[in-house]
């Protein structure tokens, strides 16, 4: 029997307006600077102007919040964390694709990952941002955050607690975005050195300039940072898997029934690698579509990702069924009332939303036509971010609202403030993902350009080489 | 201080990773000395081929990450073991599984600022620093080589002209005196 492997389809497609001629290095940097060096369009300034509004009604909310305190939120005495503390989980989920690109991905050498990970990366910064504005507000009084930090203080030295997953969290997350900007900063020096030698206007010339610190792509510079760019990827890999396994303690560890869950970590980075793709594909399939980038984030990047949508999707489905049977299994009544409040109490909706969300919906992606349907792929990519919002929702507040005495028993409902602030951390986010998109290239143009070398002839010819001998031994 | 003497670069420009690096091989076997090539990605094993030496880097990382864990681990025990004692949750006050994330989280933020940092310095980047240019299209498709012509004494202009045209040059080799 003969077997011939297919030939990888292309990473980088032939140009859009010229099919005969294949992308070149030169084609790399042309479409890539184009949008940084063109005059703002009236579709850009739209959708800035859009998020600038949204995150002005936001930051009115915000204002309310701190002024006048927590208690224009809809919390009660029973449910002390609601959408405050859904909002941190769901933006700190969000925030792990960014990282699992760019450093997991590199360390197994999946090289479609040269296209998205800068967009990625800047995703996770600004969404890490918002998770960490939901910690600033929750905290009632933001002018005190410093007290999460060890730092020496007038009260006889009382120290943080640091046994207490609160605080690792502290850590963890700003260490988590601390490393997660070095890692997207450094990886935007080259391209900024692209821009600089590019510019015309004196302007940008100076300010690119810069921000690109100097680079001159010697060979000494790009060996060391071939060897950042892997120590790097080493380390934020278990940091990356660290963040929401803490994030996940700050309920594991406690003895809620409906947290005390030892499968909260694993189910957690899952959950938080599975919203993250799908908002790395809704912002992506945006940006190609505006800045006409179909020649470097083609089809298979987009199926690769709803692959690991899928994947990461039906892990969190059997988490899901898995903690169901272990609260049966236990025979502790508390555990499964908890359950089953869930799933029939007064918040069932959420519950099925989020079942629906999250475990039917990515099971589309067994068909490859789904996978590779740019319309199924964006609606797809947007239900499962509804779901996992509504996933932190129903841990939290079901879990909270059925407290062990029947008088506490409440509902929590948001108010206008709750909403507001939720409103904040998009405007926040949009606004910054749209200056990144405008400012800075979307796609890391070394990176690809590697891949083009490497892809280009030599690769044709070896494969050209390859299936003429097995045509030949086949005789 | 004085001006500083200028010195005057051969700039070969190359349109291909593979001639580029067997011009490498040639140039260097002729005894031809090569200040640097500046390329618009990282070319595996271009180092190697300019008989640089292999990059340290990774083990300023790991220095800068035990430091961490060791700064984590002090800083976690002075605190709540000596500083302030307390017993919380009927734990030791020195409880060292507890203190597992924050002594990661350490190691890995001084790791990476440490290694970036090391990166930085030893490259001369920085904010405001001004790039040395040979051509500006070594950030775009083109392999740029510099060959110092100042430490090149026995061989005359003319002839590492001639090797280079000989070695795959895509345009004719210009001076740029720095």
């Amino acid at each position: 029997m003969q077997m011939t492997s297919p030939v990888r389809e292309p990473l980088v497609l032939r140009q859009i307006h010229d099919k005969n001629r294949k992308t070149t290095m030169h084609d790399v940097t042309n479409d890539i600077c184009r949008q940084v060096e063109a005059a703002p369009n009236v579709r850009w300034l739209a959708a800035l102007g859009i998020s600038l509004i949204v995150l002005a009604y936001g930051s009115y909310t915000l204002y309310r919040t701190w002024f006048f305190g927590i208690g224009e939120w809809g919390l009660n005495k029973t449910v002390g964390w609601a959408w405050d503390i859904t909002n941190f989980v769901w933006w700190v989920g969000i925030g792990h694709a960014g990282t699992l690109i760019s450093a997991v991905l590199l360390l197994f050498r999946q090289k479609w990952r040269a296209s998205i990970n800068r967009s990625a990366e800047a995703m996770t910064i600004f969404a890490v941002l918002c998770a960490g504005s939901f910690i600033l507000m929750h905290m009632g009084r933001p002018w005190l955050a410093h007290w999460a930090l060890p730092l020496p203080n007038t009260y006889g030295s009382l120290w943080v607690n640091f046994n207490s997953p609160l605080v690792w969290d502290v850590f963890a997350i700003s260490t988590y975005l601390t490393v997660s900007a070095v890692f997207w900063y450094v990886g935007l020096i080259p391209d900024l050195a692209t821009i600089r030698e590019r510019a015309t206007n004196p302007i940008s010339k100076f300010v690119y300039g810069i921000l690109s610190f100097g680079w001159d792509g010697s060979t000494k510079t790009w060996a060391r940072y071939e060897m950042v760019a892997l120590v790097l990827a080493g380390l934020s890999t278990p940091l990356v898997l660290s963040v929401h396994t803490i994030v996940s303690f700050d309920f594991a560890t406690s003895v809620i029934p409906g947290w005390h869950t030892t499968i909260f970590p694993p189910y957690f980075v899952a959950g938080a690698i599975f919203s993250g793709f799908a908002m790395v594909l809704t912002l992506m399939l945006i940006t190609r579509y505006v800045f006409k980038l179909e020649p470097y984030i083609t089809l298979t990047h987009i199926e690769s990702m709803n692959k690991i949508i899928l994947v990461t999707g039906s892990i969190v489905g059997i988490a899901y069924i898995t903690e169901f049977f272990i609260a049966w299994y236990s025979g502790v009544p508390y555990e499964q009332y908890a359950f089953i409040n869930r799933m029939f109490g007064p918040y069932w909706w959420a519950y099925w939303a989020m079942m629906s969300c999250n475990v039917i919906s990515p099971q589309f992606f067994w068909f490859k036509a789904m996978r590779r349907n740019i319309y199924a792929t964006f609606a797809l990519s947007i239900v499962v971010n509804i779901g996992m919002w509504f996933e932190r929702f129903v841990i939290i507040v079901t879990s909270l609202h059925r407290d062990y005495l029947p008088s506490s028993w409440v509902m929590f409902w948001p108010t206008y403030v709750d909403i507001g602030d939720y409103l904040f951390s998009f405007g926040f986010f949009f606004t910054c993902f749209f200056l990144f998109a405008k400012f800075l290239p979307v796609i890391n143009m070394a990176e690809v350009k590697t891949i083009l070398a490497s892809s280009d002839e030599d690769a044709s010819t070896y494969y050209a080489e390859e299936e003429k001998q097995s045509k030949e031994s086949a005789h | 201080m004085g001006k500083k003497e200028k010195q005057e670069f051969l700039v070969g420009v190359f349109d291909n990773e593979g001639k580029l690096i067997s011009a490498i091989d040639t140039l260097r076997a002729k005894g031809l000395k090569i200040h640097d090539v500046y390329t618009p990605y990282p070319v595996h094993d271009l180092d190697v081929h300019l008989g640089f030496k292999r990059t340290r880097l990774a083990r300023a990382a790991f220095l800068f990450g035990i430091t961490g864990t060791t700064l984590a681990i002090t800083m976690q025990s002075y605190m709540l073991g000596f500083a302030w004692p307390m017993i919380i949750g009927g734990k030791d006050h020195i409880a060292v599984p507890d203190f597992v994330p924050v002594t990661f989280e350490l190691t890995v933020l001084c790791a990476s600022l440490g290694m970036v940092a090391t990166f930085l310095i030893s490259n001369g980047l920085g904010p405001g620093k001004k790039a040395l240019m040979f051509d500006p299209r070594s950030t775009d498709d083109k392999y740029v080589m510099a060959i110092d012509l100042g430490k090149n004494s026995k061989f005359t202009k003319e002839e590492i002209e001639k090797m280079l045209l000989d070695n795959g040059v895509s345009e004719q080799p210009k001076t740029k005196e720095v």
